[in-house]
């Protein structure tokens, strides 16, 4: 008798939780359908995909993902490879230095950002090129504690000492091992790490608002404070891209819960 | 091979950066560059100039502003939010993630809200906002769906005794906010303590049972003060999760309730304090806070995993 008591117990919990996650998104694929007084429509995403706007910032935010993803690898395989082969005593300093993301709010950062590259004599804020870069590196580094995370996850996997040595009795180079033996080896940790960084490169509000960019979140955010059927809409696209990328990551390393993003709030 | 860097010590300064390009230390400067432009020059300059004054001289008059009458309301209220969602959040989640590891739930429920979680807990921002907007908002689904439910009463008069926003609510304030914030809070909650459930050992359990223990017994005695310092770690990662949170309160209601994340932006935007100085303060101020909570998180997960391996 006792047993079936906690079943209901748990079942009610697990219930609650399915619910606390479905409503509010059920809330807003109706609400985004509503549109056309009386009957349902695709009119708000018709609206959103034919306005311009949308068009510019969604390229815009998919670009700046891609060239921080790029950069993000090309800085933390090298990095964590170094690490694990020639340098393991650095690897705590190097774990704290990553984590740091997590205890600098974004909005703190951004500020930081602001008030140094706003001024002489590195006045970077003033055009839109030099923009673009510190967009990149706020990208990269808001993201590095869970790029980091999971290349290091990664490399510990595989024997770096024994890949590396047996590609240079072969007479491989340094940047033949990476390309060659390393990243092939850490295709998995280095997709998950990247699809984390593009899903905080799309939904990242703040550095973008800051710097005066035309990315995603703001656009979104603006778009909200006008319009009322639109901005449902534009929940759902987002989570449709967002929940891909971080759907793929789940289906690819298999019960890795071990990613916890803090950012892009 | 390694281990050079110990040798920098010699007296000629050559032969320190002939060292140093052979020591070990030369592989991670591309990320120490990296790290020292985009991270550390920016945050170590808020830090240097909330002790300088207008004239650059040293001072601590910045400090000053924490008592701004302005500044302690909108910490109170960051402290507030993050401490109601952090509670409320980690007990809805502990009974969750109770529920999927030791309670008896049908198993395409547990993997379901496992995989789940883990896309909720990265979840937030401005689309979390405009979800609530379209489902608690005045026309929003379940605000709709709530409004609709009215019987005539003795008098013929139709009374809808569950309309919301005739009882108080409003989504664009503390309510909604904890609301909202919940939606990332609670996940994050199932994904941090899940380990330390699963740690839990049967033999614990019989053990305790064998000793004529009731099951609330064994939880008040056995469990849970094993699991108290994870409980305690994974709730402060909720608290710092929420108090940096600006993006889903600023969308929600644009700014009217007064955190410290929406002053800071603020200030950005506009110098509010009529100090940037004071500014700086202020965020060096928020980095304190979440150093000493993240520290705290990471000193008790640390405790956890070791039982957690033995």
């Amino acid at each position: 008798m006792k047993k079936s008591r906690f079943d209901l117990w748990s079942i009610f919990w697990a219930v609650a939780a399915l619910l606390y996650f479905f409503v509010p998104l059920y809330g807003t694929l109706d609400f985004s359908l509503r549109m056309k007084k009386g009957e349902i429509s695709l009119l708000a995403y018709e609206l959103v995909f034919s306005d311009p706007q949308f068009l510019r910032s969604f390229q815009y935010s998919t670009v700046m993902g891609i060239i921080s993803v790029t950069i993000s690898i090309l800085i933390f395989v090298p990095t964590v490879y170094w690490l694990y082969l020639k340098l393991p005593k650095a690897r705590p300093l190097v774990e704290i230095i990553t984590i740091l993301p997590f205890v600098i709010p974004v909005i703190v950062y951004v500020y930081g950002i602001n008030t140094t590259f706003s001024r002489a004599p590195l006045r970077l804020t003033s055009n839109t090129f030099t923009s673009d870069i510190l967009m990149i590196g706020g990208y990269v580094i808001l993201s590095m504690p869970y790029m980091y995370r999971a290349i290091d996850v990664g490399m510990r996997t595989i024997d770096v000492r024994t890949l590396t040595e047996a590609a240079q009795s072969m007479g491989a180079n340094w940047v033949q091992i990476l390309t060659n033996v390393i990243f092939p080896n850490l295709r998995i940790a280095i997709l998950s790490g990247s699809l984390i960084c593009f899903a905080t490169v799309i939904g990242e509000l703040i550095l973008g608002d800051f710097l005066i960019r035309p990315a995603l979140g703001p656009y979104m955010a603006a778009v909200g404070r006008d319009k009322a059927f639109e901005p449902a809409a534009l929940a759902i696209i987002s989570y449709a891209l967002t929940w891909a990328s971080l759907g793929l990551i789940q289906y690819f390393s298999r019960g890795g819960t071990s990613q916890q993003q803090l950012t892009g709030r | 091979m390694n281990q050079s860097l110990t040798q920098t010590t010699t007296p000629v300064k050559q032969s320190v950066w002939k060292s140093f390009l052979k020591s070990n230390w030369i592989g991670l400067v591309p990320f120490f560059a990296f790290i020292f432009f985009f991270l550390l020059l920016p945050s170590t300059n808020l830090l240097f100039k909330s002790f300088q004054d207008l004239n650059g001289n040293l001072t601590l008059s910045n400090y000053a502003v924490m008592q701004n009458p302005y500044v302690i309301k909108a910490y109170s209220v960051s402290l507030q939010v993050s401490v109601i969602t952090s509670v409320v959040g980690g007990v809805f989640g502990f009974f969750v993630a109770y529920a999927i590891t030791i309670g008896n739930t049908p198993r395409w429920m547990r993997s379901f809200l496992m995989t789940f979680s883990g896309l909720a807990a990265n979840f937030g921002g401005v689309p979390l906002a405009f979800s609530y907007i379209a489902t608690l908002g005045r026309t929003g689904f379940l605000t709709a769906i709530l409004k609709g439910i009215c019987y005539t009463d003795a008098a013929g008069l139709e009374v809808c005794p569950f309309n919301p926003y005739d009882n108080g609510f409003n989504l664009y304030s503390m309510t909604g906010l904890v609301l909202a914030y919940t939606y990332f809070q609670f996940p994050l909650m199932v994904l941090t303590i899940t380990p330390a459930l699963e740690g839990l050992k049967k033999e614990w359990r019989e053990a305790s049972q064998n000793l004529g223990a009731s099951p609330w017994q064994y939880w008040r005695d056995v469990a849970l003060p094993i699991l108290a310092p994870s409980i305690l770690g994974a709730t402060l990662l909720l608290f710092g999760s929420a108090f940096g949170a600006y993006a889903t309160a600023y969308a929600l209601t644009g700014g009217s309730i007064y955190l410290i994340t929406i002053v800071i932006a603020q200030q950005i935007r506009g110098d509010v304090l009529n100090n940037p100085y004071e500014g700086y303060a202020l965020a060096v101020g928020m980095i304190i806070i979440m150093g000493i909570t993240i520290l705290a998180y990471t000193a008790l997960q640390r405790r956890t995993t070791r039982w957690l391996k033995s």
